[in-house]
């Protein structure tokens, strides 16, 4: 079946199959944006317990989603994961450990004798949550503002920046698309705790919490769009795989592939709708509504990286080195392997779904946490 | 040619994966078996009813919770430092290698995600049945994640299924059945899994001879002794078993590695095995020293266990090094020589390609295929460098060995006091059992450091050392990580220990 394909054509799948990993992370971050409000919203022990027993129940679904994404990407796109966590070492390695100390942090909060003290642990939750997202955006900016590196002969990879990586977090643009997922992170973790927790006093907060940081992402959005209209992109001639920077590029792209450009505004007006309805109707439903918006965003942003003859991860200080979908991926026998592997993936999200949905039929209350069978707690 | 330079850097990267992987696997083996003893336990109480298996169950899942959550976090940095400390190995292989771990996490971290939460959180969610299948899925699902990762791992030690690309100078898939079948991914899954079946059946008599010795909780202690005895001697004896395979194993594939490990300078027919020894730490490859101060030899035995067949032949250190015309061994020096052949026609391959002479670039190619089987040894600087730390391995494999007779005869113990019912009566048993998790652990580091080290000096056995599979990085830079790993895994394994300890002193929920 997919032997028989050409090998763009598997190149194409597989940046789509990444992209949509990769965007099932960003809706997954929920759990990131939930993580922050802990801090800045829960105001009591009750509320603490409710919003960390919630999240600490998925938090490991997001987690998974990144390793996954990661797996994908050394199998599909070899060379990027080289290029990139070899390259931009620093901020990788910054962006690791927030998730680190994440991993411990819910089993380890609340029992006795943890040696770091509770508020260690939520801290950690915190810096996760906001550090890590930010970080996560800024080098997903530089799939638009390019890096510095240099590949030799062999295709290994030098790079020509002594920040290595973190420079990236010093870019406006960059900065800007970080911003904007923490927020839109802390977005989602509001409408998921609406969703999740039957508490009215934390509910009629997360509800408002939900439409205030709509508004605060917002301006990072407005400015994320407005610099990728106007900004130069990297583009490849097909015919000669030279690359060069061509003015308005990424807008060339939206009007060149309308579905990308549908997806975007879709995305953008589903995650609104979402907020209406959690904020005005007093609605459960708008994490679903927010989490398919952010679904589709995520698409339209991976989209417009990586298709329609671009360099996904483009390299300012060589163009020539510059990473497009063609250059980096693997072979034929190893995408078409993979391929037949992704087939599960829908069996994979419907056994989640099941059992999501056998878990949370009771919405997570006030008596599960008197309960003192359960010990189980966060 | 691939630049080689910054051995510290090499040196200092390979630290870091050494530490990262050996704090993962302080974590991994107990997830391993206690997942499948849970599953036990929980099977029980489904059966019989009885609460007490229920509150045994939960109470062994307390402590695995906290494992668990310190597994992941020392698992998501290796799956990384390939990239960030090896980009040049993740590029020339990620073909191959990417592939296993990225099935790894579609095929089993979802199913440990999604089934741990129901397992943890669902005793008064969903049905006793659905419940007691998720507790299954968390057992095959970490399991499964052993197995892919293993398959990776193996194909390091064994290369297969696969061809070198003279045009993008990397090695593409070619068959990943044999990837996934290759023996050495069948012998380590099974040896690593085992193993850790074996190290969590003695993690849990461990606890619980402390609490027979304290007279606390004495049913529940028994009871769990009564199917970990059980579970870790059969585990035991098939470690022992797969151990043995991955000897044999090593024998047709790694042959260097069985050499350093059995301390074997000089190959012999009817080889004989050393039991125990002292190495001697002057002795060089090539030198007539002898290898051994003191050292107890059982004869003939190794020629039978390496190569099924006694009295047959065992190449040691110096035939592999030097080479041995009479066994038909080529030797490291006329490897590096044709390697460093392959090596320059590849450049010139990539040259004439750029010029566009087609000619030049058919004769460098032609040339270079006759000699590109040896092309990682034209890496190597000097021959002795192709051979392993001996005294690492050799005193390693060893204590391994030792101990796993010494884990099997606790297990037995156990067993055999627990089918008259008096283990709580036998205070020095149950003194004894108090070692028995450390030996475990100590038996599994051990075992890595024999795989791992044995393997030096290369990445992927004979075709990239671990010079040439590094990233571009200065040495400061991965000395920083390494340190900041060091502190914050040691700062989060006190954690870890001290909130076990005292899950441990609260022991299960009252009645
Ligand atoms: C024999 C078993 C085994 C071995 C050799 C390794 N692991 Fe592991 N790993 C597991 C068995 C395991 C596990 C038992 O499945 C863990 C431990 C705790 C857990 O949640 O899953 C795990 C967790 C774990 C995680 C977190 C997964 C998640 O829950 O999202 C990652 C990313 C890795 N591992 C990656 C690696 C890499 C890159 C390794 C190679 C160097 C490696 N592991 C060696
Ligand atoms: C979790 C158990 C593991 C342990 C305890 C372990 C142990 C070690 C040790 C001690 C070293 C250092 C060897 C030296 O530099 O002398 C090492 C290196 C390395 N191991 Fe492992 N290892 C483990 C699993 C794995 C697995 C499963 C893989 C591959 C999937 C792997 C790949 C590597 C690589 C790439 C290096 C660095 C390069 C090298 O030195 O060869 N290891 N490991
Ligand atoms: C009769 C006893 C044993 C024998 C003959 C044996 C043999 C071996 C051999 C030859 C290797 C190296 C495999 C390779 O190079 O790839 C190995 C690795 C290993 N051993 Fe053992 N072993 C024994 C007992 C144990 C015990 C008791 C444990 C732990 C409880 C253990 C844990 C390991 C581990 C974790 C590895 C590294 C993973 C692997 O390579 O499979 N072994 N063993």
């Amino acid at each position: 079946m997919f032997g028989s394909l050409e090998l763009s054509t598997l190149q194409q799948l597989w940046w789509l199959i990444a992209s949509v990993v990769g965007s099932l992370f960003l809706f997954l971050t929920f759990v990131q944006g939930g993580q922050t409000l802990l801090l800045t919203l829960a105001k009591n022990e009750t509320e603490k317990k409710l919003i960390a027993n919630s999240l600490g129940r998925k938090w490991e679904l997001t987690f998974t989603t990144l390793v996954l994404f990661g797996g994908a990407l050394f199998a599909a796109f070899p060379l990027f994961y080289a290029t990139s966590f070899g390259g931009a070492y620093w901020v990788w390695m910054a962006i690791l450990f927030t998730f680190i100390v994440q991993a411990v942090s819910y089993e380890y909060r609340s029992k006795p004798d943890n040696l770091l003290g509770t508020a260690t642990y939520d801290w950690f939750l915190f810096i996760n949550g906001s550090l890590g997202i930010l970080l996560i955006g800024a080098a997903v900016g530089t799939f638009f503002t390019g890096s510095n590196f240099s590949l030799n002969d062999y295709n290994q990879v030098t790079w020509q920046h002594g920040l290595r990586g973190l420079e990236a977090a010093f870019n406006p643009f960059n900065v800007a698309l970080g911003l904007f997922l923490v927020f839109v992170a802390r977005i989602l973790g509001a409408m998921y705790l609406t969703n999740n927790v039957d508490y009215q006093p934390l509910v009629s907060k997360t509800q408002k919490s939900a439409l205030l940081n709509l508004l605060l992402c917002l301006p990072f959005l407005l400015y994320v769009l407005g610099s990728l209209v106007v900004m130069d992109g990297y583009g490849v001639d097909p015919a000669t795989g030279v690359v060069s920077l061509v003015p308005g590029k990424y807008l060339a792209n939206l009007t060149e592939m309308p579905l990308v450009a549908l997806l975007l505004v879709a995305g953008l007006l589903l995650v609104i709708a979402g907020v209406a309805l959690n904020a005005f109707r007093k609605c459960r439903c708008g994490i679903w509504y927010g989490g398919l918006g952010t679904v589709l965003v995520g698409l339209s942003v991976f989209s417009l990286a990586g298709y329609n003859n671009t360099a996904f991860y483009p390299s300012k200080f060589d163009l020539q080195a510059s990473l497009t979908i063609h250059n980096a991926s693997s072979s034929h026998y190893t995408l078409t392997a993979m391929s037949y592997v992704a087939l599960a993936v829908p069996f994979v999200l419907a056994y989640i779904f099941y059992v999501w949905r056998a878990m949370d039929a009771r919405k997570l209350s006030e008596a599960d946490l008197a309960d003192a069978e359960l010990n189980k707690l966060y | 040619m691939l630049e080689q330079l910054d051995l510290s850097m090499v040196n200092w990267a390979r630290a870091q994966f050494a530490l990262t992987a050996m704090y993962h696997w302080i974590f991994v083996p107990l997830t391993l078996g206690l997942s499948f003893l849970l599953a036990f336990y929980e099977t029980l109480y489904y059966k019989t009813g009885n609460e007490e298996w229920k509150r045994l169950t939960r109470f062994w899942m307390t402590l695995f919770g906290i494992n668990f959550a310190i597994g992941v976090a020392t698992g998501i940095i290796l799956e990384f430092e390939f990239g960030t400390n090896w980009s040049n190995y993740s590029w020339m292989v990620g073909d191959i290698f990417g592939a296993p771990l990225a099935i790894e996490g579609i095929f089993a971290f979802f199913i440990e995600a999604t089934f741990f939460a129901v397992m943890f959180f669902g005793w008064d969610r969903v049905s006793k049945k659905f419940h007691l299948v998720s507790t299954w899925m968390v057992a095959i699902g970490s399991n499964l994640s052993a197995l892919w990762i293993l398959v990776a791992n193996g194909w390091m030690q064994f290369p297969t299924g696969m061809v070198f690309n003279p045009d993008s100078a990397r090695f593409e898939m070619q068959d990943i059945a044999a990837v996934i079948f290759s023996p050495v991914a069948i012998s380590k899954f099974t040896h690593a899994t085992s193993s850790g079946f074996l190290t969590a059946s003695l993690f849990v008599i461990t606890v619980s001879s402390w609490f027979l010795l304290r007279k606390r909780h004495v049913g529940m202690a028994k009871k769990s002794i009564m199917v970990a005895a059980v579970f870790g001697l059969v585990a035991g004896a098939f470690v022992g078993f797969t151990g043995d395979e991955a000897a044999y194993a090593n024998a047709r594939l790694q042959p260097m590695k069985l050499a350093a490990f059995e301390g074997l300078y000089d190959g012999e027919q009817g080889a004989g095995l050393v039991a125990m020894g002292v190495l001697n730490r002057d002795k060089r490859p090539g030198d007539d020293r002898d290898p051994f101060l003191f050292e107890v030899r059982v004869p003939g035995l190794l020629s039978l266990l390496a190569n099924r067949e006694a009295g047959s032949f065992v190449p040691g250190i110096n035939d592999l090094l030097y080479g041995n015309a009479t066994h038909g061994i080529v030797g490291v020096e006329e490897k590096m020589a044709r390697g460093k052949i392959a090596l320059a026609r590849l450049a010139d391959y990539k040259a004439a390609g750029k010029s566009g002479d087609q000619a030049a670039a058919g004769a460098a190619l032609a040339e270079f295929d006759r000699h590109r089987e040896f092309m990682g040894f034209g890496y190597l600087q000097r021959a002795e460098d192709a051979v392993p730390s001996v005294g690492s391995v050799f005193y390693s494999f060893h204590l391994m060995v030792i101990l796993a007779a010494a884990m099997l005869l606790i297990c037995l113990l156990f067993l055999y006091f627990t089918y008259k019912d008096t283990v709580a009566e036998q205070k020095w048993l149950l003194k004894l059992g108090l070692s028995g998790f450390w030996l475990a652990m100590i038996a599994g580091q051990a075992g890595w450091i024999v795989a791992e080290m044995g393997r030096q000096p290369w990445a992927i056995q004979d075709l990239l050392p671990v010079t040439v599979a590094r990233t571009a990085l200065d040495t400061g830079t991965v000395q920083a990580t390494f340190f900041m790993f060091l502190l914050l895994f040691t700062t989060l394994l006190i954690a870890e220990v001290r909130i076990m300890l005292k899950q441990i002193k609260i022991g299960p929920e009252e009645k």
